[in-house]
């Protein structure tokens, strides 16, 4: 028999030997805990404080930052709180979505860390009672310009393709970029989102004494353990990365347990009183957090829990971040019916508990008690108060803004199409499936992705975005705009915009400047999120993304959900045919400092971030969906990284058309980032009714051309382009890149 | 007609499949692979996915599931027996139709649009494509199809290759994406025409497909 490689230390080894400081907690952490239980916390409890207590599973450091979020509007059926947040869209239908990051495990093992966020954030959505129709990812990595981010790169791809396509839920879209200071910690965030009947709804909830706690799904070994503790502390090189702290994965037992879960749900709603997958600290967190939420305690039989490996002691049973296994509560009397149905289905289910209702935390094994703490106490750590601070750069940033060298428009336009944040990720995008289920209408590529949901007229729009720069140069301006250009990447689909869930990924909270861009970026977040009437109804918060001290860009992922009444009235970027017209909407300004353009020519990014105009914004999008349900638009595109230029080329690709733009401005313009502007075009014969919905807010700038020529006149001069020349580096330079 | 889908234990594209068939009124009913008797059917079809987890070469689990037996004994009894992706690699480990899928040329998993040229059109499987050359979604890991030089100058013989690949994208022997058994009432192919049966979803074209097969048995051609 294989005995533990972990020692218990006794209560009084703990103490001398300051175990529990290794484990995350603080010292008056600990102290607490010594006067609340009035005695020492034996090595299972300590290790059950140190998963309860770490920044992944409690919140503890952002929860003052995340009761913040603006939540509640006429469509949230659920808030944040539970697995997944859930909007109501009609016909008793809803739609549940979250997103959570694997930057940590993803680092050290790229390949399972990015799988098992898959299977993660998918458990989210259907023990929620959902069917998960897609998943969005968001990756950071750093330049690739060296083997160790092509390798991070090629196992975040492959391991996401290996755990999304067996699953059978399209990957239909997300986006990436690339940044050196990501380089030591790449963001893999994943989005999901699900459908359901609002019947169907569940929560994570133990309620009623006497209840039974059943545990289904795969057995628990001794992988990803203790993993909540390991995602909230930073990186050093020093230090050798700790492997045994990632999960491995296994999609086709998640979909056993995803289908089983889902058929359970269907036919014994009236018996399940609460589901909640083992996510971070596994059976521990997943345990307490049901019953805590009910105001009820727990006791568990350890010895019941179905095991894959022998010798596991009650540490690595509770620590042990094990996937594919979910927790359910079931009305007492009528556990058989749920253990029968997962059993048939070839997956362990096994009643290991029972609610109480003496708000107690305990654990049984080998007949012996081995945790008996209080419920609540667990559930809720000290909230350290953080200390916030402007950073320095901002104090001393230039205030005007950067200008760019276009004398030569040519070079620059190519130059600019083979950025790695620009250029097409279409060679990475094609390992993933995007269109099993066979419902996405517009697969990676677009905008936004678009998913139809079948019987009805109605699609999802969805979209992941958030650009680290803007929230580098000012964190606040920077939040307010990952929000709007999620938004306009919805309304580009003509699609509206129905609700957020994020990724808030940032340095560790303990230096003032990072809780303050925190801080910052969750008020821009919010305040974006009014105006648009989209609330925040899930999210995840990533900490201590630095390495050796050097965080990364404060990058707070934007996921953002519309809803398209009628699906024949969706719009993508494509350029659709000839002699249609092309119109700006939004007008362009000098903004330049933060740009693509900056970075390429400078390799940096410093200055004053540009202006963000909330009205304009609104203004914008309100021209697009309304000239869209009117029927005038053939295509939209929203403008982002690369400004005017980047936006047109990639219509022209899209379409495979041509165009012939005239503008009034010097050639430095094609390249401001600008927020609130789209590009569309409108047939001939609607160009008068377009033009007076939109009066000054659209300017005309071409047509659409049957050639592979594409002219750009600008105040300075005019050049023609070849459309397949560029389209080759846009198509291939990431390729090349990641080719040694 | 009344059509069974067959679901493994990881089939994914089964609610796919059936939507399809439903859609072109086929009576298509999804069948679990513990099942032993299909006779009730005109026709099987076995969907894509990751049967068993496919964690071993691919459908090689699957062919040893219960209703592989019934699967065979339709075959053997002259009814339509289609395998996509996943199913086509289960048929050929079910030694149903000739050949092997391997990994791709270029290793990794591929999910795009391909131009497919039909070689044969005369066949339960094409007889309704007014054009020789259709786009349908591929997306797969394994889908490099591989027969000894023998059997494939057979296959050529006889006619038995249905589908190629315009731009192959896998590395398949003579750019195979689809072959049926000598009768011609086994067919497999590891692109996917039910994902393409949907203006909506961008791409119709494999839509005649199905409906090639529906004629083939005398079945009124309609589309809900």
């Amino acid at each position: 028999m294989t005995t533990s490689r972990l020692k218990e230390l006794t209560p009084q080894q703990i103490l001398d030997s300051k175990l529990y400081l290794q484990w995350g907690l603080t010292e008056e952490e600990y102290q607490l805990i010594v006067t609340e239980l009035d005695r020492l916390p034996n090595f299972t409890e300590t290790g059950i404080f140190s998963g309860m207590w770490s920044e992944h599973v409690s919140y503890k450091k952002s929860k003052a930052v995340l009761r913040k979020f603006w939540s509640q509007n006429e469509r949230v059926l659920q808030g944040p709180g539970e697995g997944a947040g859930i909007l109501d869209i009609g016909d008793h239908q809803a739609v549940v979505f979250k997103a959570e990051s694997h930057n940590h495990p993803s680092f050290v093992e790229p390949y399972e860390g990015a799988a098992t966020g898959v299977g993660g954030i998918l458990r989210d959505i259907f023990s929620m009672g959902a069917q998960p129709i897609a998943v969005l990812d968001s990756l950071r990595f750093g330049e690739l310009n060296n083997a160790h981010t092509k390798h991070l790169v090629d196992g975040v791809v492959a391991g996401i393709a290996g755990y999304g396509n067996a699953i059978g839920i399209p990957t239909v879209g997300g986006e990436m970029a690339f940044d050196d200071v990501y380089a030591g910690n790449p963001l893999v965030n994943v989005m999901a989102v699900g459908l359901m009947d609002q019947a169907t709804m569940q929560v994570g909830q133990a309620k009623g004494v006497g209840n039974a706690i059943i545990y289904v799904g795969a057995k628990t070994g001794r992988d990803g353990m203790n993993g909540a503790s390991f995602a909230s502390a930073e990186f050093s090189s020093q230090e050798k990365a700790d492997r045994a702290a990632v999960q491995v994965g296994d999609p086709f037992l998640e979909k056993l347990v995803m289908d089983t879960t889902l058929m359970a749900i269907r036919d014994h709603a009236d018996i399940i009183v609460g589901i909640q997958d083992m996510g971070a600290a596994g059976l521990l967190s997943s345990s307490a957090e049901m019953a805590d939420k009910a105001g009820m305690g727990i006791e568990l039989n350890l010895d019941l829990v179905p095991q894959r490996e022998t010798g596991m002691i009650p540490y690595e049973l509770m620590l042990s971040e094990s996937q594919e296994r979910m927790l359910l509560v079931v009305k007492a009397g009528q556990e058989s019916k749920i253990l029968d149905l997962f059993r048939e289905n070839n997956l362990d289910a096994q009643m290991i508990g029972t609610v109480t209702d003496n708000g107690r935390y305990v654990l049984n094994f080998q007949d012996k008690v081995v945790a008996d703490l209080p419920l609540r106490f667990l559930t809720h750590p000290l909230e350290p108060k953080l200390a916030e601070q402007k950073p320095k750069r901002l104090e001393n940033f230039i205030k005007s803004q950067y200008q760019p060298d276009v004398s030569d428009l040519t070079a620059t336009i190519k130059q600019l199409i083979g950025q790695t944040t620009i250029a097409s990720k279409a060679s990475l995008f094609r390992h993933f499936d995007s269109m099993v289920r066979a419902d996405t209408v517009i697969k990676p590529g677009g905008d936004a992705s678009l998913v139809r949901i079948r019987g009805t007229k109605k699609a999802l729009a969805m979209t992941t975005d958030v650009n680290g720069r803007y929230l580098y140069l000012d964190p606040k301006k920077g939040g307010q705009m990952a929000v709007a250009e999620a938004a306009r990447n919805i309304v580009a689909t003509g699609a509206l915009p129905i609700g957020i869930t994020d990724c808030l990924n940032f340095g560790s909270p303990d230096n003032p400047e990072v809780y303050y861009e925190l801080n910052q970026a969750v008020a821009g977040i919010n305040s974006m999120a009014k105006l648009l009437n989209t609330p925040v109804i899930s999210g995840n918060v990533s900490l201590y993304n630095e390495t050796d001290g050097q965080p990364i860009y404060p990058t707070p992922m934007i996921g953002m959900v519309g809803l398209l009444a009628d699906v024949e009235q969706a719009l993508t970027i494509g350029f659709k045919k000839a002699s249609d017209l092309i119109y700006l909407v939004g007008a362009t300004k000098d903004s330049f400092t933060g740009t693509e353009i900056q970075k390429m020519q400078t390799g940096k990014i410093t200055g004053q971030l540009f202006d963000f105009n909330a009205e304009d914004e609104l203004a914008a999008q309100k021209l697009v969906l309304q000239a869209n349900q009117a029927g005038y638009l053939a295509s939209a595109h929203d403008l982002a990284e690369g400004g005017l230029a980047v936006a047109l080329l990639e219509a022209s690709f899209t379409g495979h058309l041509g165009f012939k733009i005239q503008t009034q401005l010097p050639a430095k313009y094609l390249f401001s980032e600008t927020p609130s502007r789209f590009i569309v075009t409108v047939p001939a014969s609607c160009q008068s009714a377009f033009e007076a919905l939109a009066g000054k807010q659209a300017q005309y700038l071409g047509t659409v051309v049957d050639s592979d020529d594409l002219q750009l006149e600008t105040s300075e001069e005019i050049v023609h382009l070849s459309r397949a020349e560029l389209q080759k580096i846009y198509q291939e330079s990431i390729t090349w890149q990641l080719k040694d | 007609m009344k059509a069974a889908v067959i679901t493994f234990p990881g089939s994914n594209c089964d609610l796919d499949l059936f939507h399809a068939l439903a859609d072109l009124d086929f009576e298509p009913t999804v069948v679990s692979a513990q099942t032993t008797d299909l006779s009730n059917y005109d026709a099987i079809f076995l969907p894509g996915g990751f049967s068993y987890g496919d964690y071993l070469r691919s459908g090689a689990i699957a062919r040893f599931a219960p209703v592989m037996a019934a699967v065979s004994q339709a075959a053997a009894d002259g009814k339509i027996v289609v395998g996509i992706c996943n199913g086509f690699q289960i048929l050929t480990e079910a030694g149903l139709l000739p050949g092997q899928l391997f990994g791709n040329e270029q290793p990794g998993f591929i999910c795009d649009e391909v131009d497919l040229l039909i070689d044969n059109s005369n066949t339960t499987y094409t007889n309704a494509y007014a054009d020789s050359r259709i786009k349908i979604p591929i997306a797969h890991g394994e889908g490099n199809y591989y027969v000894d030089s023998a059997t494939l100058a057979e296959m050529e013989a006889n006619h038995q290759i249905v589908f190629r690949y315009a731009d192959n994208p896998n590395g398949s022997v003579a750019n195979i994406a689809g072959v049926m058994n000598l009768a011609g009432n086994v067919f497999g192919m590891m692109p996917h025409p039910e994902r393409a049966v949907d203006a909506i979803t961008g791409n119709t074209d494999g839509h005649p497909f199905f409906k090639s097969i529906l004629q083939t048995l005398g079945m009124a051609v309609g589309r809900k």
